[in-house]
């Protein structure tokens, strides 16, 4: 201790107790004692419970054989694989019907986020409307009504909904024709990543003129040409290496194409109408959050509105709405649990449902179903909190 | 010289571009894309809305007390009118629906003077709402006492047990939130790295495994033989998961009070949770009501979820009324009503919270 520099006594020393060092120690110390107590409890609860029904733990189940069909996979699967692939089947399927969902999400909520600042008046209305209603409706009623109120009530296949041919709608899913790739394909794939490598180099190459000559280049259409040009002309030369096969009526069903099941089509729908309204939200607020003062300054200095949509409006905007945007993507692959609804064997439904009521294996399944959420979600929080730092406004 | 020394009178303006013909010239034929986007909007709008229109109120069927009475084509509402009083109050005993009713009245009568500007004692009363009323609810609900009979939870339902979930979601995530939020800006270490894992955890997965882990796995985790309630483990996993995304509201507010008033309330000798009750608190909350209030939203519309553990509310009800033999096929009826009843209590209170924050932010406002 030293003394005090001014009267040259000792400061009075504070009792023990009253020092915020040694409370702090002692009140952490007391939390991680009640966490560790509290945990033990239960983990010995859980043991002694699990003792008493016979259920042995560990992930042993997962190599046993699962015995029962799960109505879409994305990989092989049948009833003699084990209970680990329905846990791939299902995390696939849930990967799916959230990329399709994101996907589409994001493509109504841009749409309708710029028609709700549109100067046209009914088109601004009709976004509000849309907003509105769709925001404040949970999704779960949505989910229901699109399959229960109108997928389940289409026709039988026979008299299926006929859309130009080719596509076909009915009660067991939606048919669209698919595409066969034949052996001269590889080529376009080899074309469009020959394509995306030339496209990377030339904007590098364009950046870098920009910045020493101050010459601007065309980046954006010279690298959509690219992107389209290439591989068509491959394709072309290559003799059009693809056909389409199209959905056909054989029996009481459809063969042949590609099937949506209706249970994956309500989720997408109700998913993506509900996830669209709260983006068109973000992409209105982000809009809004660029003052007028920018555009008009962009003006003042002599640029294109083009161009100042491009470099000033946009980038400025996106500031506000990829945060949102991120949270949103997240939220909608959350919400797309609500599978088990209606029966789309997605993650939760697959394995939280079936196998844990086959097997019994409480803790592991949810768990892992846990855990795989868990994974999305810190992935991209970790994502969003770099770019949040990297776009942060650096002021003063 | 004749020079005019006056200005002359005003022109009228044009007459194309005042008046309704000078709006719709202005807001709907302003440009060639626009009046096509007008008239294709104003088609789809036509072929859409009219028959819907028609279907819901003029085709529609209001009386009667069998699917007898819908004979018109157009919705059936006499379904959701004979069902009307289970789809409020699920299967509680219909001699006991005035003590569901005077619970919710009570609570009408008590939130009233809370929206009252010059009423003075709000925090009194918010407070009584909080601790008191709930015990209130509880007894008027379950009964078991006072005289009351017991109503089993098994038999609560509709909007009204909507109504129990949301409202024991809010008031008990929010202390709970509270907590976790002064956790996470906390000094300690330890104290911040369990509120962070709390909070990530519970925000990082759904609510239907949160409500699966509920009613699978609370009745492993606790000693043999613990009865446990199918609502009461709805309700912890629900609290549970409420309470991380209050501990995040509340955190934006009081990462949102200025560090001269820590400092202020330290230089005036306040201990820590003086500082927080007396200073920083009472600040902070004001500035997250309106977020509060969004979180209220979205339980809200989540409650529907315990459909999935097999709970009836306002959405299991009505799904479970479809299956009824005598009234087959009213499905879209059923979800019409059900989506109404969630719309009217949502679209209040966004609204209310969005004049909430124009309310509040007038100080704040940069």
């Amino acid at each position: 201790m030293s003394a005090d520099p001014l009267s040259g006594a000792a400061p009075a020393k504070a009792a023990l107790w009253r020092r915020p060092v040694f409370r702090s120690t002692v009140f952490q110390v007391l939390l991680i004692l009640g966490v560790v107590a509290i945990a033990n409890y239960l983990f010995t609860n859980t043991l002694h419970n699990l003792e008493q029904r016979g259920i042995s733990t560990g992930f042993g189940f997962l190599s046993m054989e699962a015995g029962f069909g799960i109505l879409q996979t994305l990989i092989p699967y049948d009833e003699t694989y084990t209970f680990g692939r329905t846990f791939l089947v299902g995390l696939l399927n849930t990967l799916l019907v959230s990329g399709l969902g994101i996907f589409l999400a994001t493509l109504i909520g841009f749409v309708m986020g710029v028609a709700r600042l549109s100067s046209n008046w009914l088109i601004a209305r009709i976004a509000t409307v849309y907003i509105e209603i769709f925001r404040n409706i949970p999704l779960l009623l949505q989910i229901l009504f699109w399959y229960f109120a109108v997928l389940q009530p289409l026709p039988q296949p026979r008299q299926s909904l006929d859309l130009g041919g080719m596509f076909f709608l009915n009660n067991r899913g939606f048919y669209l024709p698919a595409p066969v790739f034949e052996a001269g394909f590889n080529l376009v794939w080899i074309a469009l990543a020959i394509a995306v490598v030339v496209v990377f180099f030339m904007a590098r190459w364009a950046r870098r003129r920009q910045e020493e000559t101050g010459q601007q280049f065309h980046t954006v259409y010279v690298s959509l040409a690219i992107l389209f040009g290439l591989p068509l002309l491959v394709f072309l030369a290559a003799g059009t290496p693809l056909t389409w096969e199209l959905p056909a009526l054989k029996g009481f069903n459809f063969k042949g194409g590609v099937t949506i099941i209706p249970e994956l089509m309500a989720l997408l729908t109700a998913l993506s109408i509900y996830t669209g309204a709260f983006i068109a939200e973000a992409v209105r607020s982000g809009i809004l959050a660029v003052s007028h003062g920018q555009t008009e300054a962009a003006y003042a200095v002599g640029l294109r509105p083009s161009v100042t949509l491009r470099l000033v409006i946009i980038p400025q905007a996106l500031r506000v709405i990829i945060p949102q945007l991120t949270s949103q993507f997240l939220n909608l692959t959350k919400n797309s649990s609500l599978a088990t609804a209606v029966g789309y064997p997605d993650l939760v439904a697959v394995f939280a449902g079936t196998t844990l009521n086959q097997t019994g294996q409480a803790v592991e399944v949810i768990a892992m179903t846990m855990g795989v959420y868990l994974t999305i979600s810190l992935t991209i929080s970790t994502f969003m909190n770099w770019y949040n730092k990297k776009k942060q406004l650096v002021e003063r | 010289m004749n020079v005019q020394k006056q200005p002359g009178p005003d022109l009228p303006p044009p007459a194309s571009s005042v008046g309704v013909i000078g709006w719709l010239r202005k807001n709907l034929f302003s440009s060639a894309p626009n009046t096509v986007l007008t008239l294709v909007a104003g088609y789809l709008i036509y072929i859409t809305l009219v028959p819907a229109f028609q279907w819901a109120f003029l085709n529609a069927d209001w009386v009667g007390d069998s699917r007898e009475a819908c004979d018109s084509g157009g919705a059936c509402w006499v379904f959701v009118a004979v069902r009307f009083d289970q789809f409020m109050y699920g299967f509680y005993p219909e001699a006991e629906y005035w003590r569901i009713n005077l619970a919710f009245g009570l609570l009408i009568a008590l939130m009233v003077p809370l929206f009252i500007e010059k009423f003075s004692r709000k925090g009194m009363l918010a407070a009584f709402i909080l601790i008191v009323y709930p015990v209130i609810a509880y007894y008027l609900f379950s009964g078991g006492a006072f005289g009351l009979v017991h109503v089993e939870t098994s038999l609560w339902g509709g909007l009204s047990l909507t109504l129990v979930l949301a409202g024991v979601g809010i008031v008990a995530a929010l202390p709970i939130g509270i907590v976790l939020a002064l956790g996470r800006r906390s000094g300690m270490p330890i104290v911040r790295a369990v509120s962070v894992v709390f909070i990530e955890f519970w925000r990082g997965v759904p609510l239907i495994t949160v409500l699966f882990m509920s009613s699978v796995m609370l009745p492993l985790f606790l000693p043999e033989g613990t009865h446990f309630d199918k609502l009461l483990r709805a309700m912890i996993g629900i609290v549970m998961f409420q309470s991380a995304y209050m501990a995040e509201v509340v955190r934006g507010g009081l990462q949102a009070i200025p560090k001269g008033q820590y400092e202020a309330a330290q230089a005036l000798g306040l201990s820590y949770w003086k500082t927080m009750g007396l200073i920083v608190l009472p600040q902070a909350l004001k500035l997250v009501i309106p977020g509060i209030v969004n979180t209220f939203i979205a339980l809200f519309k989540d409650t529907t979820l315990v459909l999935i553990i097999g709970l009836f509310d306002l959405l299991a009800t009505i799904q479970s009324a479809f299956s009824d033999p005598n009234w087959l096929g009213y499905s879209v009826e059923g979800y019409v009503f059900a989506a109404a009843t969630f719309w009217i209590f949502c679209f209040s209170m966004s609204r209310y919270s969005q004049a909430l924050e124009r309310k509040l932010h007038t100080g704040h406002a940069r």
